[in-house]
């Protein structure tokens, strides 16, 4: 899978969990998810459940507290799939 | 009704109490789901004005029932397995309910709780509330984060 595939994957599944005041145009590779994207921990928990179905893998306590940022979320997929 | 002492541990590690706690007793508990219930007093204050003249147990209250017996007991089941309860914290972060029942003044009800999910502190579960006479009142998917806080 191409990184540019890879990204708007997860872009997709980001969008979704959005507060009203956050446009998917304002999803950088550098925004936060919590500080920047305004995501809660609860919807945070779903980006994550929903990316292990979209990618098929599986992710660690570890995991979800590295996933801070877009590119820490993209890191942590790749690792994943390499693993695979 | 008798009481189960075999959960009583769990009834006081529950983070409520008068006139929040909408949980008399837990009939069962595993891995997979909990079941309690609770009787709605009817001399609690709510009625007054829910409605005027006209008193039902309101939907908000219906809903809490599930949580505390559908969700957080089950909770602070899973957590207790892993001795994970000093400085518990807790949210309900989603709830989708539909009414099915008016739940009345002195009525008792169960909830029945089955889990869909806990992972990262969110635990997500299907619940379903039965009057006496086992008809569904409500149901619904209730979410909430719990867990150690890190602070």
């Amino acid at each position: 899978m191409q990184e540019e595939e890879k990204y708007q994957k997860l872009k997709d599944i980001i969008k979704i969990y959005l507060p009203e005041d956050v446009a998917i145009t304002d999803v950088e590779k550098n925004s936060h998810f919590m500080n920047n994207l305004n995501i809660n921990s609860a919807n945070l928990v779903d980006i994550v459940l929903d990316v292990e179905d979209a990618f098929d893998i599986r992710l660690e306590n570890d995991d979800m507290d590295q996933m801070q940022t877009v590119n820490d979320a993209m890191a942590i997929i790749d690792a994943k799939l390499k693993e695979k | 009704m008798k009481r189960n002492e075999e959960y009583d541990w769990i009834l006081n590690e529950l983070p409520y109490a008068d006139p929040f706690l909408f949980l008399d007793e837990i009939l069962r508990v595993d891995n997979n789901g909990a079941e309690g219930s609770y009787l709605f007093k009817s001399d609690s204050d709510f009625y007054g004005g829910h409605f005027k003249n006209n008193p039902v147990t309101p939907g908000v209250l219906l809903t809490e029932c599930c949580a505390q017996i559908g969700l957080v007991s089950l909770g602070i089941f899973l957590l207790g397995k892993e001795t994970k309860l000093k400085n518990l914290s807790i949210g309900m972060s989603s709830s989708q309910m539909e009414f099915l029942l008016p739940v009345f003044p002195g009525e008792r009800v169960r909830v029945v709780s089955e889990l869909v999910y806990f992972r990262f502190q969110k635990l997500k579960c299907q619940v379903k509330m039965y009057n006496k006479n086992d008809k569904l009142v409500c149901k619904g998917v209730l979410a909430g984060m719990i867990g150690e806080a890190n602070e």
